[in-house]
């Protein structure tokens, strides 16, 4: 298990494909950050929902 | 013994609770083999002799791709087994999935984009696998729009899942498109016996990858299943005590 | 019109009853039936005109234009096949009455096409003539439009009955039912596309004839389905 390339340089290169690959690496970091972002934050308005029912609920004589 | 296990599967505070612990399992463990996965594809695998770096896209494509199949899968069946056995949860699990698969379709097909334009010189072409993932991603569109049109959750829970089992039929369709027609689009370089058509240099990080997206798959999904199972229970007292 | 004991209806006389009510209420009211083949008329009219006059051009153009047009008159039409019914209640009347909702879907669906399927294959070569087509290709068309549009209406039943409870359905039945619709799209454009020049278009509607085997045994299982759903 070797790494493959010498430098920095030819890493951030990747050969001459650099245009391409680094754009997919970070659309797909993007989306998986995203969803997780999405996902609590969905949590969260259904939390606060169900809080804002019962307190209306609690209201009610 | 095992049938109560599944019984409590159908309880809305049972699977809420267990999806909260399970969640951080999923997410460590999915966290440590994508990174190790993607270590491995951009700095261990040895360049490929035909694609030379720009084979390393795979590490990410792969996985998207084989996320957008899986999620409409789990998809379909919690909105299949909700539809008959009306099982509130199961509908749950099919609402929270739809995001999740839309948004990895959507990469899927740009990071397809983004290693054919290199390889085959063009950023589309209308083959078989390609066009029938691009209807996949307007499937998980039209389920949500339709679930958006109904007012009432229960309708429009049961009147997605018939949408949902109903498209099943392209993800055989998107799978075995490069098997029945000639694409353009390779076919599986991941082949159990035979001839292996990949190095195992370069497997072994794709396989961790795909490892680590499908436990990153349920680590969210049991995150927003949690919202969803929420969302549609009416009942104070479990809730009560969920909240505080 | 409906039997005093409809235990001794047999689906498939239930299913008949049904499709003669619908040719009848629809003859009564013909004028709607023009609609989608002036829709048809006007989509496949617009090519010509933002695309090219040339002929050679059109006659390459000719089974795509044709069938987008029939497509998307077909859509439109599909909104007609459950709205009437649901509104004045006798959709709930069927799915109430103890016959199979299925089979009653099945006749509606397959008077729809009779409806619209079949005068849009009719229509078909006589547009595919101003497009450059030869009429000797007319008989082809025909048969591969109406083959085509009869799967058609099966899928898009089941769009039709789920987006009947919801909040401007029509964009959003298109939606649905293109994704789904393609298969049928990419096999009848090339059954047509032989026809025109001529050859052998048997391999395509082998096809064709396949998906409709499978849509009309199983869309309407799925349109009862969702026309329950959209009932309660």
């Amino acid at each position: 298990m070797t790494i493959q390339f010498d430098t920095l340089g030819q890493f951030l290169a990747m050969g001459k494909y650099a245009a391409y690959v680094w754009p997919s690496y970070g659309l797909t970091l993007l989306v998986v950050v995203l969803n997780i972002i999405w996902a609590r934050r969905s949590v969260a308005q259904a939390k606060s929902d169900a809080r804002r029912r019962l307190a209306m609920q609690e209201e009610q004589p | 013994m095992t049938w109560t296990w599944f019984h409590r599967l159908g309880s809305p505070p049972y699977v809420y609770r267990l999806a909260g612990r399970l969640t951080p399992w999923f997410a460590w463990s999915a966290a440590v083999l994508i990174l190790i996965g993607l270590y491995g594809g951009l700095v261990l695998a040895p360049p490929d002799y035909q694609q030379g770096n720009g084979f390393r896209i795979i590490y990410v494509h792969a996985p998207t791709a084989w996320l957008s199949l899986m999620v409409y899968t789990w998809m379909g069946v919690a909105a299949a087994v909700g539809l008959i056995w009306r099982i509130k949860v199961a509908h749950a699990v099919a609402a929270a999935c739809a995001p999740i698969g839309a948004s990895f379709t959507a990469v899927a097909l740009a990071t397809g984009s983004l290693f054919g334009k290199p390889m085959w010189g063009t950023w589309w072409m209308w083959t078989p696998r390609l066009t029938s993932e691009l209807l996949l991603l307007f499937l998980y569109m039209g389920y949500m729009g339709l679930r958006a049109s109904f007012d009432d959750t229960q309708r429009a829970d049961r009147a997605s899942a018939v949408l949902a089992v109903v498209g099943i039929v392209n993800v055989p369709i998107v799978h075995y498109s490069v098997v029945w027609w000639n694409d353009l689009h390779q076919a599986s370089s991941i082949t159990l016996t035979g001839k292996d058509t990949i190095a195992t240099s370069m497997l072994v990080p794709l396989l961790v990858s795909l490892l680590g997206f499908s436990l990153y798959f349920g680590a969210v999904l049991l995150v927003r299943l949690r919202a969803e199972i929420l969302r549609r229970e009416r009942a104070a007292a479990w809730i009560r005590e969920a909240l505080a | 019109m409906s039997p005093a004991a409809p235990s001794l209806t047999s689906p498939l006389l239930a299913a008949r009853l049904v499709i003669t009510r619908d040719l009848m209420l629809a003859f009564r009211r013909r004028e709607q039936l023009l609609h989608p083949l002036a829709f048809f008329v006007l989509v496949t009219a617009m090519f010509p005109l933002s695309v090219s006059a040339e002929r050679s051009v059109l006659r390459t153009l000719a089974p795509g234009v044709l069938w987008v047009a029939a497509l998307l008159a077909a859509l439109l039409a599909l909104d007609f096949l459950f709205r009437d019914d649901a509104q004045d209640g006798t959709l709930e009347q069927y799915a109430l009455s103890g016959q199979s909702l299925t089979w009653l879907l099945l006749g509606k669906t397959g008077a729809h096409w009779l409806l619209t399927g079949v005068p849009l294959s009719v229509m078909a070569p006589l547009m595919g003539y101003t497009l450059g087509v030869p009429a000797s290709a007319s008989v082809g068309i025909m048969l591969t439009v109406a083959l085509g549009s009869l799967a058609l209406s099966f899928i898009g039943s089941i769009g039709a009955a789920l987006t009947l409870g919801a909040r401007r359905g029509g964009v959003l039945l298109a939606i649905l039912i293109l994704p789904l619709a393609a298969p049928i799209l990419i096999f009848g454009s090339r059954a047509t596309e032989l026809a025109i020049r001529g050859e052998v278009y048997v391999a395509p509607m082998e096809l064709l004839g396949a998906i409709v085997v499978l849509s009309f045994t199983l869309a309407p299982l799925a349109a009862a389905a969702a026309v329950r759903i959209s009932l309660e």
